[in-house]
């Protein structure tokens, strides 16, 4: 650690605790035993606060700020875990299973997967919102993987860790909001991509059933989590 | 006066459907009609999914024999794999079909149709039902619960849960059978073997007459005369040797003498042979065999038509049981109301045959799947359904997904012959100024005897009590039957 970085004390959860300065409340929250949950966010990735499961409260400021792009302050006072919280991630995740088509009961990746886990977690039972059922595509085009934009929450993951990690930035997005969506190359079919390297860290990291393996039948298709965190330490070691 | 009666919706069946009996002047049934009144569209929602996705995804037509759709679909995935599925796979499929022969079997029998052989067609209605089964025959309540859950068991042991499961797959099933797996369902056969050939004897002591052991004089002789007691092809799903083959196999066609009219026809080549005819209202397609034409094609298919169409079931009791069955008629049974004796005859096979199954030494083996991408753009699976022949056909782009679909759905070939079964029957017992409910149940109790799946054949679902209004011409309701 450099001698110029400073430390911050700040309260998470009525907690006292340290941080350097260039630190997210999310990162110092995790060291310290804090549970906060996320959907975009990925260690090794940088950070893009699109999913705000990760919002938290901060004594003095209206607004709930998502935790995994907010940096420690001296004297913060964090809440992760309140009734508002709690409300605006359950409704989250419900404006999630409404935009668009999760059937997790014939998705690949069903026991898998990381918004119906989260889903588990805050006992969410009904979907409030009525379902948009927007007419998606399935582009199945790649030899080795598949890309199921019914099952896509747009967390950026494939994008950042196809350009941060592999270099090859086949995957992007294109439009904005609700319209947005995962595109290989310039919006080209991902089996006729030039750049596509066939890693597969896309589909690793996909926290649902969005990007998976060819081949693989209802609840068969488990991610390799432990890819991310093994790549970023062995390149840590080489540095 | 001329009237209307409407039956809506009709009970202790699997689905939500109608009846409307037209009476005329003289209180006599001028037409009858089955409307199956919902509709889900399955084969549109399919478009643009993964093929791999459809066996699973079409199972969600039903929650009685989801089994069924998942070996059909699965199957018509092989075929768009192009592949052979290994012995391992194949016999693990066929045992968890067996399963739910078993359980589906039971529950028709046991829970549904048994209240009206115990108490009678005519008993108060409060009664007539699993628990009045309960109180009036403890033992044949629990043997009915027993047998289900043994099914059930079979299908969580080898799918992994009792309902939807994942495990059949394209290629093959997911996950091979233990050991350990394999002799406890071994164990519990023998018990589940008498607890069949216990009822199959009630049965046929409860349909006879006192003083006569014949199956042809019978209490119900009634019901049996008019049950949709008419000529009908036959069709069903016979192996090389003749034999009765739920999961594999090809199409024979016999006519109502049992005199094959066609015979080894290739499933996918199912569009040849049957063609579907659409009425206005109804949402339940009425399929026919091709070459006769509507409605002179009419057929029946499900437990009846399976005893009628082979040579014999090709394990030894169910075999004998067959003979006696053979003996109720010179040509084919003809009468609905003995799908289900044939029913019990078709749970005495499976279990027999889960015993063959299970004691092969494959069954254990490790290869379960055969991996491979999309071969063909197409593919036809067939199965034997509890209810009858399960037709799934998938038409996929060159990436695997899927671009159209056609399900024919077992209670759907049935569909033309349970609407003569209706007029038949409502001709032999609605009459007059008051219509009473035993007539009425017995109008049901011809829809139940086919044990048709409504929520699987329109891909619609719902159970409600049963209302029956008798109204006039002008809409005016003169009578009101509610139950349920």
């Amino acid at each position: 650690m450099s001698s110029s970085v400073k430390i911050k004390t700040l309260t998470i959860d009525e907690r006292q605790v340290g941080a350097r300065e260039d630190q997210t409340i999310l990162e110092v929250a995790r060291e310290n035993g804090i549970k906060i949950p996320t959907l975009c966010y990925l260690k090794g990735l940088s950070p893009y606060g699109g999913c705000r499961m990760c919002i938290v409260e901060i004594a003095g400021s209206p607004k709930l700020l998502p935790s995994c792009m907010t940096t420690v302050e001296e004297g913060m006072v964090v809440s992760t875990n309140t009734d508002r919280i709690k409300k605006y991630r359950k409704n989250l995740l419900e404006l999630y299973f409404s935009e668009r088509n999760h059937v997790c009961s014939v998705c690949a990746s069903n026991g898998y997967c990381e918004l119906q886990t989260m889903a588990q977690k805050v006992e969410m039972s009904h979907v409030h919102f009525p379902y948009m059922y927007p007419h998606l595509g399935v582009d199945a085009t790649h030899e080795r993987y598949v890309l199921d934009h019914n099952r896509c929450i747009a967390c950026t993951r494939c994008v950042r860790v196809c350009d941060e990690i592999e270099g090859a930035h086949t995957l992007d997005i294109k439009d904005r909001g609700i319209d947005v969506r995962i595109i290989t190359d310039l919006d080209h079919p991902w089996g006729e991509s030039e750049t596509c390297t066939q890693c597969g860290k896309c589909v690793h990291v996909c926290p649902t059933g969005a990007l998976i393996e060819r081949g693989k039948s209802v609840g068969e298709m488990s991610k390799r989590k432990q890819l991310l965190p093994y790549l970023t330490k062995m390149r840590e070691a080489h540095e | 006066m001329s009237r209307t009666i409407t039956i809506e919706p009709i009970t202790r069946i699997e689905g939500h459907g109608k009846i409307t009996l037209m009476l005329n002047d003289s209180g006599t049934v001028d037409n009858a009609l089955f409307q199956v009144t919902q509709f889900r569209g399955f084969e549109k929602l399919s478009e643009g999914r993964r093929f791999r996705e459809m066996p699973s995804l079409m199972a969600r037509v039903c929650g009685i024999c989801p089994v069924a759709h998942l070996i059909a679909g699965a199957k018509a995935c092989d075929n768009i794999l192009a592949v052979k599925v290994p012995e391992t796979g194949a016999l693990i499929r066929q045992a968890i079909n067996l399963g739910q022969i078993v359980q589906s079997h039971a529950l028709s029998f046991f829970y549904l149709s048994v209240p009206d052989l115990v108490m009678g067609f005519d008993a108060n209605p409060m009664e007539r039902n699993i628990l009045g089964v309960l109180k009036k025959n403890p033992q044949m309540a629990s043997d009915g619960i027993r047998l289900r859950k043994f099914g059930q068991t079979i299908i969580e042991m080898l799918a992994g849960r009792r309902v939807h499961p994942a495990a059949i797959i394209a290629g093959g099933v997911s996950d091979p059978c233990s050991q350990e797996v394999r002799d406890k369902i071994l164990s519990d056969i023998p018990e589940m073997l008498r607890i069949v050939q216990r009822n199959l004897d009630w049965y046929k002591q409860a349909l006879s007459q006192s003083g006569t052991s014949s199956l042809r004089v019978s209490k119900f002789v009634d019901e049996i005369r008019s049950f949709a007691n008419m000529k009908s092809l036959f069709m069903g799903l016979v192996n090389d040797e003749g034999e009765l083959d739920f999961y594999d196999g090809k199409i024979r066609f016999v006519d109502s003498s049992r005199k094959i009219v066609a015979d080894k026809l290739e499933p996918a080549d199912y569009q040849n042979y049957i063609a579907e005819h659409v009425e206005k209202w109804t949402y339940l397609k009425f399929p026919y065999y091709k070459p006769m034409g509507y409605p002179k094609g009419m057929y029946r298919v499900g437990p009846l038509a399976r005893l009628n169409v082979i040579d014999r079931c090709g394990t030894p009791q169910a075999d004998l049981e067959l003979s006696e069955f053979r003996g109720l008629s010179s040509g084919a049974v003809l009468s609905s109301f003995y799908y289900h004796h044939a029913r019990l005859i078709e749970i005495l096979y499976s279990l027999e045959k889960l015993e063959q199954l299970l004691s092969e030494p494959a069954f254990t083996g490790s290869k379960t799947r055969a991996i491979a991408g999309p071969n063909n753009l197409e593919g036809v699976g067939m199965a034997e359904a509890p209810r009858g022949t399960l037709i799934h056909h998938y038409k996929v782009d060159e990436h695997g997904v899927m671009e159209w679909a056609n399900l024919i759905i077992a209670s759907g070939h049935n569909n033309m012959a349970m609407n003569h079964g209706i007029m038949q029957v409502a001709r032999q017992f609605v009459k007059g100024e008051k219509v009473k409910e035993g007539m009425l149940n017995r109008v049901e109790a011809v829809i139940r005897a086919f044990d048709p799946c409504l929520s699987c054949s329109t891909h619609a679902a719902g159970k409600m009590p049963l209302k029956i209004e008798l109204t006039r011409p002008d809409g005016e309701v003169i009578h009101t039957l509610t139950q349920g």
